[in-house]
């Protein structure tokens, strides 16, 4: 496999399920984190052209939050947990037991804490990842941007443009009791991570 | 006549003539080179994502490349009409979006993407008017073509022409 651009249905099914499983284990972190029952949505694996990309966030102006980690040991790459900023208001005012209304009140601590939450579910993702596979994979430390969609989402875009004219993106969908709150994972293994990934799977590639 | 706004979306580029507006919106490390002849007030705008194609191996999309996407926008301008010594160019974008350790190769992409554009405009000999490049932020670009203007839009700050 040398890129997206011509993935076969089985080799599909496979990055398929690592999003579930790996979103599955997200889910439960989060809902321990939170205290709260979460469901989680079937995850959905598109494969899209970059003129495409931003548009799934609601267009490339809409301002959204971005946590990034990089990725170590066995494989190397990067994986973008990205959510809208509504849905990130929502998680703070969970976590913090706050109830603010406007985005812009939020202070440090509690951007502090989305990045920890961003750490502590992209962590579960790869954990299930690491274990299905049994590859030893590590995380950087977080980062974080809050910014237009189309901004943050040219760093994944980037990646994948080294490589091929589409972008991989596993969307999974988070729903509270209440609030439905969406959330992305973007898992971005640099291309010959791809390679040990699906071999350590048994598929060819 | 009205003014059409002609969106350019990511690895994409295109021209047009006075006196539409060409945009991009939400660039972020990618950047957006614009080209325009200011007699016959043809431009382009190019949404470049990488800086250099003979370093990538798959580089048929031309306009991914800022090497590339340069000399592909020339062409599309001399087909509307434009000279090519009498273009000029502005630039925006090359944002780094997530503040990690400056010495990583793959996160100073915004700035290698900024430098490489300078660089390909350097050598065809076309003037850079203004640049808006680097910083930590998203950048919404309006390029209008019947005064040529780059409007720049950004979160939380106000607009700014250059």
């Amino acid at each position: 496999m040398d890129n997206f651009d011509n993935i076969d249905s089985v080799q599909m099914d496979i990055l398929k399920e690592i999003g579930n499983i790996g979103a599955g284990n997200a889910t439960t972190a989060l809902s321990q984190l939170i205290n709260r029952r979460i469901d989680m949505g079937i995850p959905v694996v598109k494969v899209l052209e970059f003129k495409d990309l931003s548009e799934v966030l609601g267009g490339a102006e809409n301002p959204i939050v971005g946590i990034l980690l990089g990725l170590e040991g066995d494989i190397s790459g990067m994986i973008m947990f990205v959510l809208e900023q509504s849905a990130a208001h929502i998680l703070i005012n969970m976590l913090m037991g706050k109830n603010i209304d406007n985005f812009e009140d939020f202070d440090e601590m509690d951007l502090s804490a989305l990045k920890e939450i961003g750490n502590i579910i992209s962590g579960a993702y790869l954990s299930s990842l690491s274990s299905l596979t049994s590859l030893r994979i590590l995380a950087t430390v977080p980062y974080m941007a809050i910014d237009m969609a189309g901004a943050i989402l040219s760093v994944p875009a980037i990646e994948f443009g080294k490589v091929g004219d589409k972008a991989l993106l596993i969307q999974t969908d988070f729903g509270g009791d209440r609030e439905n709150v969406f959330g992305y994972f973007i898992l971005i293994p640099d291309m010959p991570s791809y390679g040990i990934i699906l071999r350590s799977l048994g598929i060819d590639t | 006549m009205a003014a059409n706004m002609i969106k350019v979306g990511m690895a994409d580029l295109n021209t047009c003539k006075s006196p539409d507006v060409l945009t991009t919106l939400g660039l972020g490390s990618c950047v957006g080179i614009i080209l325009y002849d200011p007699i016959t007030k043809v431009s382009g705008l190019a949404h470049v994502m990488l800086p250099d194609s003979t370093q990538i191996r798959n580089n048929s999309n031309v306009a991914k490349f800022a090497d590339t996407a340069i000399d592909q926008l020339i062409k599309d301008m001399e087909l509307l009409g434009a000279k090519r010594n009498r273009l000029v160019s502005k630039i925006a974008g090359g944002a780094q979006m997530f503040s990690f350790g400056s010495t990583n190769d793959l996160m100073r992409i915004g700035e290698r993407n900024a430098v490489a554009s300078k660089k390909k405009l350097d050598e065809l000999r076309i003037r850079l008017l203004s640049e808006d490049i680097g910083e930590n932020y998203g950048r919404t670009i309006e390029f209008y073509s019947e005064t040529g203007d780059l409007l720049i839009k950004t979160i939380g700050k106000p607009p700014k022409t250059i």
